[in-house]
């Protein structure tokens, strides 16, 4: 079984409880719904807080796309070969892609682009704080296919089964280009890590900076997330961030082992009684620091975003102007 | 957990499905490169003109990939990137043809391995051409290289630029090279795409906003003294227009001045009238005789590549 074949055919199911007729108030038909793992669709009645939730998760699905394309894009002259050019390129577009599935999923929730734009600009809404640590050799392109796409992959192949239709529907399409991402991050570390001692350093230091990152990816542990409950009741949210935690550590370490790179932890061992891998404690103070914009990149990449943004205002405007202008002229009769 | 939730079938699933642009996927698509140069025909010659399209595909990519995530909306990034693309995918091929021919010889590092794929042809002739190669050996039109400025010039550049280029990919679909007439094949849809492109953008700038108005004129003013060079053949070109290779770039004149004619008014902008820039003793980038502008955008593209000579990538 494949999980694009299987959750395509999981999202595509239908509701399997219909409209609300007199005897159930669209609040039960919600609730029903949710709880025989069906799907919300847009016109759906749903809570607020839903909703509200939904905006939340989905915008800052899409700012971490968007604002994840600078520091890979950081490599995209100096690409050490024409075919890692023409792949980093490719994924930086992915990435351009992804943002763009998902805003429009936040528009059939009533909230469009431009207003998310201006809040993530405006630091109101927040991203994946992965993207605030710099890319300083070429092997953090790998590393950050191999983990940080990796660890995406880990958060969001079960929200290809959330509840929200629109949403669980962009994750399958994005879910499959991250896949292939994470592929081609690990093939260029295998084939650094078959090439000189320098390319080896390289890439053993760019896991020392990437690890405990890619670990904070999967948000503050269990007892510190307080809208984890509300969000897997609703199906938004399908497993804990510890549960997710857990399970990218336990795919990654053999891959590190393939590699022939070592985890900057020695507290990581394979437990035998957990049959799972026990490792070190997060520090959660450079975690909290990062969130708050405290993190080495976090001004530029705004500064970045509010830079392109307010830069191609003429051109959006231009666009509008001479879409009205068209509209004007194809309503006016021929003379 | 389920086992439709496990991260290793997704990534088993994410098999290569021609989304990709070629090159950018683990089955390399490229074009065959090792067919002899026509009977009658120099294969220096022939390599040299390798080059000059390859350049001007590769010099034209890099600088469009400056608009990577700075460009004014998710679309246009999207279709920027989707361009740069398909010119490195041309210059790739076009490349490895000229490195086929011989043209990487010379600029051979020593201890770089150089994988040798089956056909005998060393993989690494596209790269040791794009990275250990120094500006006067670039054979790229100096309007590749130029700055592209703000956006309005880009789509000036991206209309002349891919106008020329897709009347003469056009043409040398009947060259009688065969590896020249199938990149041409497979070019001629990527350029029209670009080409449309370039004239919507031109058409909603020129005829948008009074500002837009202005920058799209004074952008098309800014790529106008590098439109002339364009039209004029190298030797090379000439001999290879003779033996039925090339295609003589003197006859895209017209081509370009029915685009612009088509669009120009339309979008309300003015041609330029400006003189063409001097060229260097009568040479220029076909001679390897080039702007300021290309030694920074090479420094940028080589670095990584000349810090580990002989590294693989
Ligand atoms: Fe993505
Ligand atoms: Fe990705």
């Amino acid at each position: 079984m494949t999980v694009s074949d299987e959750t395509t055919r999981l999202a595509t199911a239908s509701t399997p409880d219909g409209a609300p007729t007199p005897e159930r108030g669209p609040e039960e038909v919600f609730e029903a719904t949710v709880a025989a793992e069906g799907r919300i669709e847009p016109r759906d009645w749903m809570p607020e807080g839903y909703r509200k939730t939904l905006v939340r998760q989905i915008a800052q699905h899409a700012h971490s796309e968007i604002i994840g394309m600078q520091p890979e894009g950081n490599w995209i002259l100096r690409a050490p070969s024409l075919r890692r050019k023409a792949i980093l390129l490719a994924k930086v577009q992915d990435e351009a892609g992804h943002g763009l599935y998902l805003y429009s999923a936040t528009e059939t929730l009533g909230v469009d682009r431009t207003e998310l734009t201006e809040k993530l600009i405006d630091s109101r809404q927040k991203y994946s704080s992965i993207f605030n640590y710099p890319t300083l050799t070429f092997a953090d392109i790998g590393v950050i296919g191999w983990l940080v796409d990796g660890a995406a992959i880990c958060n969001q192949v079960p929200l290809c089964r959330s509840s929200y239709g629109p949403y669980a529907r962009a994750m399958v399409r994005i879910c499959k280009e991250e896949s292939f991402h994470q592929r081609q991050g690990f093939e260029l570390l295998m084939t650094l890590m078959a090439g000189t001692d320098a390319q080896r350093a390289m890439v053993q230091d760019a896991v020392d900076r990437w690890w405990w990152p890619s670990l904070m990816m999967f948000g503050p542990a269990d007892g510190d997330s307080p809208n984890t409950q509300q969000s897997m009741a609703w199906r938004i949210k399908r497993h804990t961030n510890d549960e997710l935690r857990q399970r990218f550590v336990d795919m990654t370490v053999p891959q590190a082992a393939a590699l022939g790179v070592t985890l900057p932890d020695p507290a990581l061992a394979w437990n035998d009684e957990r049959q799972a891998h026990d490792f070190g404690e997060i520090d959660w103070a450079e975690f909290t620091a990062v969130v708050k914009g405290a993190g080495p990149c976090n001004a530029q990449r705004i500064a970045h975003r509010r830079a392109a943004h307010e830069n191609g205002q003429w051109v959006r405007d231009a666009a509008s102007a001479y879409a009205a202008k068209h509209a004007d002229r194809s309503e006016e009769p021929a003379a | 957990m389920d086992a439709d939730d496990n991260v290793y079938d997704a990534l088993a699933a994410a098999d290569h499905d021609g989304r990709w642009a070629h090159g950018a996927g683990f089955d390399e698509s490229v074009v065959e490169v090792t067919a002899p140069a026509p009977d009658g025909v120099d294969t220096e010659d022939l390599a040299a003109y390798c080059l000059m399209l390859a350049d001007d595909a590769l010099v034209g990519s890099q600088r469009l990939s400056e608009w990577a995530t700075h460009a004014p909306e998710l679309e246009e990034e999207v279709a920027l990137a989707n361009i740069a693309l398909d010119l490195l995918g041309q210059a790739r091929v076009l490349l490895a043809r000229a490195g086929h021919l011989g043209a990487a010889e010379r600029f051979r590092v020593a201890g770089r391995a150089s994988e040798a794929t089956g056909d005998g042809r060393a993989h690494d002739d596209e790269d040791v051409l794009a990275y250990f190669r120094d500006d006067r050996f670039f054979r790229n039109v100096t309007l590749a290289e130029i700055d592209l400025g703000d956006f309005a010039q880009t789509m000036a550049w991206m209309l002349v630029f891919s106008s020329w280029r897709l009347g003469l990919m056009t043409r040398l679909r009947g060259s009688a090279d065969p590896v020249l007439a199938a990149v041409a094949t497979k070019a001629v849809p990527e350029l029209a795409y670009q080409r449309e492109y370039a004239a919507g953008w031109v058409l909603r700038l020129g005829d948008g906003t009074e500002l837009s108005h202005v920058r799209m004129q004074a952008g098309l003013d800014a790529v106008w003294p590098f439109v002339e060079e364009i039209f004029g053949a190298h030797a090379v070109e000439t001999r290879l227009v003779e033996a039925g290779v090339a295609v003589d770039p003197a006859a895209l004149r017209a081509d370009v001045d029915a685009d612009l004619e088509q669009v120009l008014p339309v979008a309300t902008l003015t041609r330029p009238e400006r003189p063409a820039v001097g060229l260097v003793g009568g040479r220029g980038g076909r001679d390897g005789v080039h702007t300021e502008a290309l030694g920074p955008v090479l420094a940028v593209m080589q670095s990584l590549a000349r810090a580990h000579p002989e590294a693989t990538w």
